[in-house]
């Protein structure tokens, strides 16, 4: 998993409430056995028509927003289904912050395992960061995870909060893989113990 | 850790045994003894593991095998579907290059998952046991905790041979007394469920307990563990009894002499302990249980086969009213129509639930001597390469194929119908299955969910039907 640490980048507005994972990626692309490559179908029914092409009024055709990094939308961000693929397909479109009032829970803490910072802020304020948003290249955001701040193009400070052991995880870069693996010892000592004798390995007797 | 001189149980020794260590807020590091993969969960795991160059930390503690989306017709061809085989050959790819074990597609050894774990002796007590599958619930029938996970915790448990889990509520669901005719581990869980509802078991471990469920064989306690998922607790677990110990001795990958004589010493230490405290518990009377069958679209719309369908009309409540029109609509049924008599058009014998071979011999024995209807496509879908040779032995396979059935190679089949298994829309089945949702077999497909002699009686009748009115020459 990459570090998270300080990001400046053009951000996309999709003023869309309830956008639940199947918007994000449609269950007919879940068939794969890949967790990457799954970019090209971010949004896939609202990105493109029935005969396979480009909308061109979709946020994330348009020029300025092809390698958008923060995505900005409005209440409830990734409700329905648990499917990963959603923080998948972000994270391989190139996004690594989401911002909304809410999001459903699964989707939040499925963002943070992929290395995805989620950042509830009001509504007022995602509204005001979707301003300027819109204006393209010419507004880029800066989220800086360490100060625990959105900078906003005209040099706004604006803080947020966030959990500190996720926090953490991803100035690290660690994924809970990682954190898992610092506990090396303490796994070892325990399946040295003596009262696991008498399990056996599935290579067989 | 709780005290451990106070009393606990049965999931709490085994939690508490498994704890490496406990963080701040309560999530623990917890040690998992079994890893069992399949080829349509694991995929993103090890492209995971690939990436950040990391090796599966117990190999020996693995094990692999190809189910969910495998053909059960004939094997001696290639895979038709091209997703199928490309997850069949993933999977296989994975094992290689991780070295984890793994039972080969034309091996009599494959089958589904959570009949082979316990068959070939993987699975055994006071184990934790994990798989990408809500369904490993059932290994808990050896007195084990398990339970099903998702994409990335399997990638964590490949990595480290842990999970980062939180403690869930204790909850007992006693069955006392004796069943009467007809009656078996099917009808008792859906019985469960249909009183304690698909919510009743949220963020419990249910522990099955009680005269009726201790007299129970191993096949009848797995078929009760495995649908605990359907009453909505994340596991289920009977303690482990002189039933368990005889079930597991002299199975392939049991522990062998000294080591098994150790290994019982320490598991009849696993029972919950006089006085332990449970946040629910549940009392069923085994003689209220009747033969039973699902009408609606959830595994808590159960009807005793002598029972009428509800109607919207006797619901005060009117969000229940509207679903039950819906589900009606839905099946195909009349609000207050007897569901016996309602004819059907699929019969499916298989799944994770009721494809072992007591499943299949108590469905022989109701269908020796008489022929499938002409109406209904039956089909037997062994749970295991093992299942299928043991019944063949038997000449199970003649009774099935005499009568009519089709006799099917070892996977899942038309449990989930992600293979060319499925039903055609409106299509009525009586399935020995777990999950009867809108389309679970097939789009538009309708299940009945109930036992493998219920299920057996359908196919004969051509109709959802009472047993034991078969048995009794009755129809
Ligand atoms: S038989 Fe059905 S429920 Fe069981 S593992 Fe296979 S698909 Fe899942």
């Amino acid at each position: 998993m990459d570090k998270f640490t300080r990001l400046t980048t053009v951000a996309a507005p999709l003023p869309q409430e309830n956008i639940d994972t199947d918007q994000i990626i449609p269950a007919r692309f879940l068939k794969t056995i890949q967790r990457t490559g799954l970019g090209k179908h971010l949004f896939a029914d609202q990105r493109y028509d029935e005969s396979g092409n480009e909308r061109p009024d979709f946020v994330l055709n348009k020029p300025a927003y092809r390698h958008a990094g923060i995505l900005i939308t409005l209440d409830n961000l990734g409700c329905g289904s648990s499917r990963e693929h959603a923080p998948w397909a972000l994270l391989d479109f190139g996004i690594r912050c989401v911002i909304a009032p809410s999001f459903a829970d699964i989707f939040h803490s499925n963002c943070f395992k992929n290395g995805i910072l989620p950042i509830a802020l009001p509504r007022n304020v995602c509204e005001a960061l979707m301003d300027d948003a819109r204006q393209g290249e010419n507004a880029r955001l800066t989220v800086d995870l360490q100060a625990k701040q959105v900078i906003r193009p005209d040099g706004e400070v604006i803080p947020f909060e966030v959990d500190p052991f996720r926090r953490e995880k991803l100035l690290e870069g660690l994924d809970d893989i990682a954190q898992t693996l610092l506990e090396k010892q303490a796994i070892e000592q325990f399946e040295a113990r003596a009262a696991r004798a008498w399990i056996p390995s599935t290579r067989g007797n | 850790m709780q005290n451990p001189s106070s009393p606990r149980t049965l999931y709490d020794k085994i939690w508490d045994t498994h704890v490496i260590n406990t963080l701040e807020d309560g999530t623990c590091l917890l040690y998992i003894d079994r890893h069992l993969l399949h080829e349509v969960t694991s995929p993103q795991a090890f492209e995971g593991l690939r990436a950040a160059g990391r090796p599966v930390r117990r190999p020996d503690a693995t094990i692999a095998v190809a189910d969910h989306n495998v053909p059960t017709s004939d094997r001696s061809q290639p895979v038709e579907d091209p997703q199928s085989r490309l997850q069949i050959e993933t999977l296989e790819r994975n094992v290689k290059e991780f070295g984890v074990p793994y039972f080969p597609l034309r091996s009599r050894s494959q089958g589904i998952v959570h009949v082979v774990g316990p068959e070939q002796g993987i699975s055994l007590p006071g184990m934790t046991i994990v798989c990408g599958d809500s369904h490993t619930s059932t290994h808990g029938a050896l007195g084990s905790l398990a339970f099903g996970i998702g994409t990335s915790e399997v990638e964590h448990v490949l990595a480290t041979q842990t999970l980062l889990q939180k403690r869930a509520k204790n909850m007992r669901v006693r069955v006392e007394g004796e069943v009467g005719l007809g009656v078996t581990a099917k009808d008792i869980m859906l019985a469960i469920i249909g009183r304690i509802g698909t919510a009743g078991g949220t963020g419990h471990v249910i522990e099955y307990a009680g005269s009726a469920i201790r007299s129970l064989d191993m096949a009848g306690r797995m078929t009760l563990c495995n649908m605990s998922i359907e009453a909505g607790a994340r596991a289920g677990m009977v303690a482990p009894d002189a039933t368990t110990f005889a079930y597991v001795k002299g199975r392939p990958f049991a522990p062998k002499g000294e080591a098994f004589e150790q290994a019982v010493a320490y598991w009849q230490s696993l029972h919950s302990d006089d006085g332990a405290v449970f946040d629910k518990e549940v009392v069923l009377d085994a003689a209220d249980i009747k033969p039973s069958i699902t009408w609606g679209t959830s595994p808590e719309d159960v009807l005793p086969i002598d029972g009428v369908v509800p109607s919207p009309e006797d619901e005060t409540d009117p969000a229940r009213a509207e679903r039950i029109r819906r589900t009606l609509a839905y099946m195909g049924l009349e609000a207050g129509q007897k569901v016996a008599g309602t004819p059907v058009d699929v019969v499916f014998i298989g799944s994770c639930t009721n494809s072992r071979i007591e499943d299949l011999r108590a469905a022989a024995s109701v269908i020796e001597g008489h022929k499938v209807a002409l109406s209904v496509r039956a089909m037997v879908v062994p749970g295991s390469g093992w299942v299928r040779h043991e019944a063949e032995k038997e000449g199970l396979d003649k009774i099935f194929r005499d009568a009519g059935f089709e006799w099917r190679e070892a996977g899942c089949s038309m449990c989930l119908g992600m293979n060319p298994d499925r039903l055609t829309p409106g299509q009525r089945c009586a399935s020995t299955s777990n999950r009867n949702f809108e389309g679970r077999q097939g789009p538009s497909g309708r299940t009945h969910l109930c036992s493998p002699s219920m299920a057996a009686a359908a196919a004969v009748t051509g109709t959802l039907c009472d047993v034991r009115d078969l048995v009794k020459g009755a129809v």
